[in-house]
């Protein structure tokens, strides 16, 4: 029961923020400076073809009335059609988004277990040349700009070593790669954020009182240690996932991966407004709703958070 | 200060220093096209020590010359946000209330929204250049230092040297810029050293969009860009830039991290 209150209070702040976004990415693209009349049919076309395009797009009227349009648009559960394919956004982003949601799991399957046991491994070997070593790889992982990373991987395992394709969507063999790259900043994140948590948890009462009981050695790190750590893991991961949306970005359009990130790009660079305006409301959405799940689980990892049962 | 933290500063000085006086000593020009040397490999010797890219261009005076934007945006991109950071961490911590709550809901949308797409969003609709990066580093950054130095704030009001200050008849704006303010700084200071590689990174991003200085301005990012079409027979073009932006980038996280263990804890603000 209060768990069916907490999600309908989520739900209805979540619609108002969503309109929110709406507003601002509307306002914002009306600002920008390029045409998208021009950008369809070029520089030298006559002054009438573009004044009908204008109109056709409905680019001639005031601002207001083309927001509240859009907005009457999206209650029909549409999105509009792509200015420069004319296809139906909805649709396309229908297509596109498994692709990104399949590369972004694949990537946190990768970083999420890599990164929490190296940071875990670096806690528990506190102050040795492990720690320094484990340390070092995790700067260098968020130094290293996934775009970079990207083409060092596509060079070695696609164009020497002939492995894998070096680009494309599709299967597993197209998958690994940008996965693997997206996967690297976050995993290096990830371990810092574990390393720091662990040493924190280490040093509790409670785990002195477990070894103090004569627990082994392995029960107290596998039990009392990494389990506590998992809580703010969790956390990390969620707030991280905004992170995979920047780096999908990326990545994609690296690798021609079709997806959502690649979608929004193209649609940034040809001021193809519905575009835009669609993959940042799915966006923003998918961020919120991985948030409220990070809210759930917390709940369900730690007892002592009450989300819904708050008064 | 910890050694790796002294060297990584070291480095960083140095790699500044060589992308400010390139010109005075090094004889390549970063933009001159030389179609009788095009995709050398690196070598000493043909002069052009790190090889030249697919117009003949010296690649090592290409670095340097991107050095420049690349640092010298991150810096400026990094100041701006301090300074809006900490105006608006000062004002909503001292003065708390509707003001604290408002600015606070700001700063958490900002540090919500994926950073990458919002700053893509600014350099759209700005047209593409420096300044343009800049901004948009800016427009994202400020608000992890208003959170900072908000908390910070929130200690400092209620220590005893205000509480004196108030006593013998200071003003709020007194109070706030010749007490609070100056324990603020440091903070502010160290979190901009945390977070000047991710600034270097985000730069790199966007010039690699195409959203950065424009040709025939060299930027990492922009390098990288071009050199992916020769990246099989050519791949100095792409790789050597991607390296200078790991090394500046691993420098800027070294120092920082060096900088926050040493003086203040950015969790708590306490040192």
């Amino acid at each position: 029961m209060r768990f069916a209150v907490y999600l309908i209070k989520k739900l209805i702040i979540t619609i108002f923020l969503l309109l929110g976004i709406t507003f601002i990415t509307f306002s914002l693209t009306r600002a920008l400076p390029g045409d998208p009349a021009l950008a369809l049919v070029g520089q030298r076309a006559s002054p009438d073809v573009i004044a009908a395009i204008r109109k056709q797009i409905g680019a001639d009227r005031p601002f207001i009335v083309q927001y509240l349009d859009y907005v009457k648009l999206l209650s029909r559960g549409q999105m509009g059609r792509s200015y420069s394919t004319r296809k139906e956004v909805l649709d396309e982003i229908k297509t596109k988004f498994p692709n990104t949601l399949k590369l972004a799991l694949a990537a946190m399957l990768l970083s999420v277990p890599f990164g929490a046991g190296l940071g875990f491994w670096a806690a528990i070997k506190r102050g040795t040349r492990t720690d320094t070593l484990l340390s070092s790889i995790s700067i260098v992982g968020i130094s290293v700009p996934v775009f970079f990373s990207g083409i060092l991987l596509m060079l070695l395992v696609s164009l020497r070593l002939k492995l894998l394709p070096p680009s494309g969507t599709g299967g597993l063999r197209f998958l690994l790669l940008p996965a693997v790259t997206l996967a690297l900043p976050s995993a290096a994140t990830l371990a810092r954020v574990a390393r720091t948590m662990v040493l924190d948890i280490m040093d509790m009462p409670f785990v002195k009182t477990a070894r103090a009981k004569g627990i082994g050695e392995w029960r107290v790190n596998a039990v009392h240690i990494l389990r506590n750590a998992l809580i703010p893991i969790v956390t990390v991961m969620g707030l991280d996932f905004g992170s995979y949306l920047n780096g999908a970005v990326l990545t994609e359009t690296i690798f021609g991966w079709d997806g959502i990130g690649r979608y929004a790009v193209d649609g940034i660079m040809r001021r193809d407004y519905p575009v835009v305006l669609g993959t940042i409301l799915v966006g923003t959405a998918v961020f919120i709703i991985v948030n409220m799940v990070v809210d759930i689980a917390y709940h369900a990892l730690d007892p002592r958070v009450r989300v819904f049962n708050k008064k | 200060m910890a050694l790796k933290g002294k060297v990584s500063g070291i480095v960083l000085i140095l790699i500044m220093a060589l992308s400010v006086l390139a010109p005075l000593f090094y004889p390549h020009s970063p933009s001159r096209v030389d179609l009788n040397s095009l995709k050398e490999a690196p070598s000493f010797l043909t002069g052009h020590i790190l090889g030249t890219d697919q117009e003949g261009r010296d690649i090592l005076a290409r670095l340097l010359a991107g050095g420049k934007v690349s640092i010298g945006v991150s810096f400026l991109a990094a100041f701006f946000a301090m300074t809006v950071g900490l105006s608006v961490g000062l004002v909503s911590g001292y003065f708390g209330g509707k003001v604290d709550v408002a600015l606070m809901a700001a700063v958490d949308l900002i540090l919500a929204f994926p950073s990458l797409l919002l700053a893509i969003g600014v350099s759209v609709v700005l047209p593409p250049g420096t300044l343009t990066v800049m901004l948009a580093i800016a427009s994202v950054g400020w608000a992890s230092f208003a959170r900072l130095v908000r908390g910070h704030v929130l200690s400092v009001r209620e220590a005893q040297f205000v509480d004196a200050a108030r006593a013998i008849g200071a003003s709020g704006p007194r109070i706030l810029w010749a007490h609070i303010l100056p324990q603020c700084i440091p903070l502010a200071l160290t979190l901009m050293a945390v977070k000047l590689g991710g600034y270097i990174i985000t730069e790199a991003s966007l010039s690699f969009l195409g959203l950065g200085a424009q040709p025939p301005n060299a930027t990492w990012g922009a390098m990288i860009s071009q050199g992916i079409a020769y990246i099989y027979a050519a791949p100095w073009i792409a790789v050597l830039p991607g390296l200078a932006i790991a090394l500046t980038a691993f420098c800027f996280n070294v120092l920082g991290e060096a900088l926050a263990d040493s003086g203040y804890d950015l969790k708590t603000g306490k040192f």
